[in-house]
């Protein structure tokens, strides 16, 4: 839907730092790009628990973090955003995939359908579905709102 | 020949509580919050990571340590934690952070929760051959790795140990504290963070 050189721009134009990362195969595309923009550091981690938690120490040491996942790995994930999110109020936003939901071919019947939306409900996340690629100032006004209201916020983005 | 004694926990922390510098960041969780608390008064370079997520001590401190690469974080785990994030180990060595510095206080039990024995003690493994942390940590790519067993070791080489280039493994073999319940927490978390966010901006 993105290219990687358009997501590197969005993330260094609105001050990310670090973009903590488990790939799928629609963002992990986008890693050479935010590596080669040299304004971000890009963070892999092995789970996505992890990554809302190494966001939590990068933003409570002053840097503006960006988690970036699938679906599948937000349901991996509850636990690290009850605490990160939650608990210390650290306002943490994600850039998340969301399988099948273009594409329902690949995996008929996917229970991702079922569950995202009301998993980023569940946890409170405003989020924001983006489903096409004029869409991209989208996620650009929701991550400043997010920023400025200080609280966590998402761009779910349809794969 | 009597057994060696294990090191007390909080023995182990009052070492760190003593050697450790001003400019020196110290997160603790679990049974390390609970017994860091009792030492004095805090410092504002604590972050006492209560309430916290399962096992994710050593990825705030992955966080604060790129956050902040001048100065040294130092983030005391216990071995039940660190079971529940074995990857974070994987995650701080591609990260490349010189400045953190992982303890692993290991008394082979979940201790706040009774003291059942965790997945990697000896106790009910077969054979009885426990997990090898410091191996663990060596081949995720860890070069400065350190065990004690005693205290007075621990006591005599930990400033040493903490200033090699990290990111840097430590392994304490502690005896669990009977009855050691989990940590209540110090105070409103949000105000917590604000105060720490500030402390690391003088």
């Amino acid at each position: 839907m993105f290219s990687g050189d358009q997501i590197a721009s969005l993330l260094s134009e609105v001050g990310v730092t670090h973009v903590i990362t488990v790939p799928d195969s629609t963002i992990g595309r986008w890693e050479p790009a935010i590596e080669r923009s040299g304004r971000i550091r890009l963070v892999r981690v092995c789970r996505e628990g992890e990554a809302w938690q190494v966001a939590a120490g990068l933003y409570l040491g002053g840097a503006t973090p960006l988690v970036m996942i699938q679906c599948t790995g937000l349901f991996e994930s509850g636990d690290a955003i009850r605490n990160a999110l939650h608990d210390w109020k650290i306002p943490v936003f994600s850039i998340v995939g969301y399988r099948s939901y273009l594409d329902q071919a690949k995996l008929p019947g996917d229970t991702c359908l079922v569950f995202t939306e009301p998993i980023l409900d569940a946890w409170k996340i405003d989020y924001r579905l983006i489903t096409s690629p004029s869409e991209l100032h989208v996620i650009r006004d929701h991550f400043l709102t997010c920023r400025d209201a200080g609280k966590a916020g998402a761009a779910l983005i349809g794969e | 020949m009597a057994a060696a004694s294990r090191i007390q926990l909080v023995s182990a922390l009052e070492t760190l509580w003593r050697i450790r510098r001003e400019d020196e960041v110290v997160v603790t969780t679990m049974g390390s919050a609970r017994e860091w608390m009792t030492l004095g008064e805090p410092h504002a370079l604590d972050f006492i990571l209560v309430p916290s997520a399962m096992g994710h001590g050593t990825s705030i401190g992955l966080g604060l340590a790129l956050a902040q690469p001048d100065k040294r974080v130092i983030v005391c785990s216990g071995d039940g934690s660190l079971l529940m994030n074995l990857g974070s180990l994987a995650s701080i060595v591609a990260a490349d952070v010189p400045n953190l510095v992982v303890i692993v206080f290991d008394n082979g039990v979940y201790e706040v929760t009774g003291q059942q024995p965790t997945a990697a003690a000896g106790a009910g493994r077969p054979g009885g051959r426990g997990a090898d942390f410091c191996g663990i940590a060596r081949a995720c790519g860890f070069d400065s790795v350190h065990a004690f067993n005693d205290a007075t070791s621990w006591a005599n080489d930990a400033r040493s140990v903490l200033d090699a280039k990290g990111p840097t493994f430590i392994s304490l073999d502690v005896e669990p504290v009977v009855g050691g319940t989990a940590p209540h927490s110090p105070g409103p978390t949000p105000a917590r963070a604000e105060r720490f966010m500030a402390a690391l901006r003088r």
